[in-house]
């Protein structure tokens, strides 16, 4: 647990150079809030108080990564009682919840805050001045995600405002463009996700079976014609790297079987270019995830590991 | 670079930690004063004692007996004085009944001389085998002359040595095959006569490179036109020595669950057991003593230890000079399917590998959670079966619900418990739910 926790926090201290110094803050009132409620909702109902394993900590994290810079500070604790007490413990206790926490949280701000969740989004500072955006009024400097511009002004004014060509692939893979506060380098996600399959945390099939869904579908139908879209662009923008390695393989809302893997991550590949397509939001992997969540329990009783050799003259 | 045979489903690399004992020749352990021989050594039936309290018996005489069922004949390790007709200290079971014998120190042990066995007939050897009481050293404790008398319906045409040796620490098969060389493949031998079959590969996992040297020198030595005896290395991988998992690796061939290795044409015996076979047959010598590995740092000085079938581990613990600080847990048989033992007065039988004196830092105390369904035990499982679905059914009193999950194929090699990261104990859900399962 506390290795998921480390490879998150390499986009956290970059979240502090394109977003300013308070999304530490944001994620400190996440991770805090998130513990305190697991630990209230363990002994609130008489359950022995696991804080120490470190799961409330990567919730805490995830959650304050998929939300805005320019929130209150105050929203992630909402979010917490929600993730955590609701979406974890009323649903079972770890182990036997069946939505991903932080991603339930997400959902469940964007229902209540829904402008603050939708506009809070801010340009990456370009000089470093990390306290750049501590006491401004957010309206004055807010911005719009490159998936929203493409999806609501159209290809022109997303080139006007992110250009175009290596240096457009160039930031977004740093991380230099508006989006949640965790989920802007695709550089940073990746080392840490790639780390992770490495050390044998996680294993390949979830994360590319997702990102290779949402690649293949947006060349197919994302562009002007058919055959036209960006796959990589699609892979780098919105929260698609962040879900991927770090939110649709959670253990315990995911399938445990490698095959039913793959069919759950194209599932989410699928929901996910549905809803940046034609859905309302720009973006869909929040809610691909959660759709895909329950049915990580079906998908595991369509696929059943190999056994080893039937019994001689078939099955009693 | 030899290629290594393996089985492709599954296992697990636990830390070996052979290197405590894998470098140390075996050692005769001086005879204790009191034996305890149980009288059930073995799957089947147990032995009726066949002495009276207080008789006078001699070495290698017979003292217990198995009249119907599975089983072979015991015998005295020892010159001595039957000393009662009691119970023992069980690893499994709380106690036992055994037979105590106090050991005469000035008997003249025997010695025993090699006799001419390739003139017999396979019939004869195959009663030897029987009568000299040997049972599959390896830790299942099958007797012997019944695998080695297969159904007729399948003809058999390998037989298979299992010198993988894949449980940590254990080194005891391993110095037999560096060792006793001659004597393992000329057991070899004996067995390929009495199967009438002529081919035998011997498995040896590639952490033993001085017993894959040894075995093929000897093996090369050692065949003729009419036995082909050669050696097949194994990558380090766990359960490389449970059989089903051998067979596949060496032969490619897979047993049916439920099925016997017969069913595939194989034979399979543990390499000490073709030294006893040897021991029985060239020597006419029953089996009464073991090769015991005595490891793990709670111990003050690790061994591999030549006992007297019925030596107390207690003996074994005062001979090696006692246990070392830091001692948490005394395991009998391997880490990853021993059985933890609570009263060091438990003695050696016929299928005790090893005794392992664990101190804190080599095993895991912590207390498990619950399944958090990761799937890694689904990866582990060398039968292809999800050991988190039953520890799962156990937990929700559907124990007895499991058998359709598979709960009878699985043979407790413990690698999805190895690796859980709950670590849930799940080899021991999975015998709750064999035992409900079998009551329903």
């Amino acid at each position: 647990m506390w290795t998921v926790v480390a490879c998150l926090v390499p986009p956290l201290i970059m979240s502090v150079f394109v977003f300013g110094i308070q999304t530490l803050l944001i994620t400190a009132v996440s991770v805090i809030s998130c513990v305190a409620v697991e630990a209230a909702s363990q002994k609130m109902l008489g359950r022995a108080v696991t804080i120490k394993d470190g799961s409330a900590v990567i919730t805490g994290m995830l959650l304050a990564f998929v939300i805005p810079p320019g929130v209150s500070p105050l929203l992630p604790i909402l979010a917490a009682v929600m993730a955590i007490y609701i979406g974890k413990h009323i649903l079972g206790g770890i182990g036997y919840n069946f939505f991903n926490p932080a991603l339930l949280g997400r959902a469940f701000l964007l229902a209540t805050f829904p402008v603050a969740m939708t506009s809070a989004w801010l340009p990456p500072l370009q000089d470093g001045a990390i306290l750049k955006y501590l006491g401004t009024s957010i309206d004055a400097v807010s911005t719009a995600t490159p998936l929203a511009v493409m999806k609501e002004h159209g290809a022109a004014a997303f080139t006007q405002a992110f250009g175009s060509g290596s240096s457009l692939y160039l930031n977004f893979f740093l991380g230099w463009r508006p989006g949640c506060i965790g989920e802007t380098s695709a550089l940073l996600i990746l080392l840490g996700g790639l780390f992770l399959i490495y050390r044998g945390y996680t294993t390949w099939h979830i994360p590319v079976s997702v990102l290779g869904t949402i690649a293949l579908l947006t060349w197919v139908v994302g562009g002007k014609g058919y055959f036209t879209g960006d796959p990589l662009l699609a892979v780098m923008s919105g929260g698609a790297l962040l879900g991927a390695f770090f939110m649709a393989n959670d253990y315990v809302t995911c399938p445990t079987n490698k095959k039913s893997q793959i069919v759950y991550g194209i599932g989410i590949g699928a929901l996910t270019v549905l809803i940046r397509l034609k859905g309302g939001y720009p973006e869909g992997i929040c809610y691909a995830i959660l759709l895909m969540n329950p049915l990580s329990p079906v998908f595991d009783g369509w696929f059943k590991p190999k056994r080893f050799a039937p019994p001689l003259g078939g099955d009693k | 670079m030899l290629s290594l045979f393996t089985f492709p489903q599954g296992g697990v690399h636990p830390p070996e930690k052979k290197e405590l004992t894998a470098n140390l020749q075996i050692e005769t352990m001086p005879v204790p004063d009191e034996l305890e021989i149980i009288l059930g050594q073995h799957i089947g039936a147990p032995c009726t004692p066949t002495v009276a309290k207080r008789a006078e018996v001699k070495e290698g005489e017979m003292i217990g007996q198995v009249t119907k069922g599975l089983g072979v004949p015991l015998h005295s390790p020892v010159a001595g004085k039957v000393k009662d007709l009691g119970m023992s200290v069980h690893p499994m079971r709380t106690s036992a009944p055994s037979i105590t014998i106090t050991v005469d120190h000035g008997a003249v042990p025997l010695v025993y001389e090699k006799q001419d066995w390739e003139s017999q007939e396979a019939k004869e050897l195959l009663a030897r085998v029987h009568d000299a009481g040997i049972i599959g050293i390896g830790g299942a404790g099958f007797p012997t002359h019944v695998k080695l008398s297969p159904p007729t319906d399948n003809p058999i045409n390998t037989l298979i040595l299992n010198g993988a040796e894949c449980e940590p620490y254990i080194t005891a098969d391993h110095r037999q095959m560096v060792e006793h060389v001659t004597e393992v493949v000329e057991g070899a031998k004996i067995i390929l006569k009495i199967l009438g079959i002529q081919k035998c590969i011997i498995g040896i996992e590639n952490n033993k490179p001085d017993a894959i040297a040894a075995m093929i020198k000897a093996a090369k030595e050692g065949s003729t036109s009419r036995y082909l005896v050669s050696v097949n290395a194994l990558k380090v991988k766990y359960p490389q020595g449970s059989e089903k998992q051998l067979i596949q690796a060496v032969t490619n061939r897979k047993v049916p669950a439920f099925a016997l290795p017969s069913a595939v044409g194989v034979v399979v015996q543990n390499v000490s057991t073709a030294r006893a076979v040897y021991d029985a047959v060239a020597l006419g010598k029953p089996l009464c003593e073991k090769v015991v590995t005595i490891s793990g740092k709670g111990i003050t000085r690790p061994a591999n230890l030549l006992v007297k079938i019925g030596t107390k581990v207690s003996d074994i613990v005062a001979y090696l000079g006692g246990t070392a600080p830091g001692l948490t847990k005394v395991v009998m048989g391997g880490p990853m399917m021993g059985f933890a033992i609570s009263n060091l007065d438990v003695p050696v039988t016929k299928t005790t590998s090893a005794v392992l004196f664990l101190t804190e830092g080599e095993i895991d105390t912590r207390p498990h959670s619950q399944c958090i369904r990761c799937g890694w035990c689904l990866d582990a499982c060398p039968m292809g079966l999800e050991p988190k679905e039953i520890g799962i059914y156990v937990e929700a009193n559907r124990a007895e619900d499991t058998e359709p999950l598979g709960v009878f194929e699985c043979f407790e090699c413990g690698s999805c418990a190895y690796v859980c990261p709950a670590k849930r104990p799940l080899v021991q859900f999975i015998r709750l739910a064999k035992m409900k399962a079998k009551r329903k």
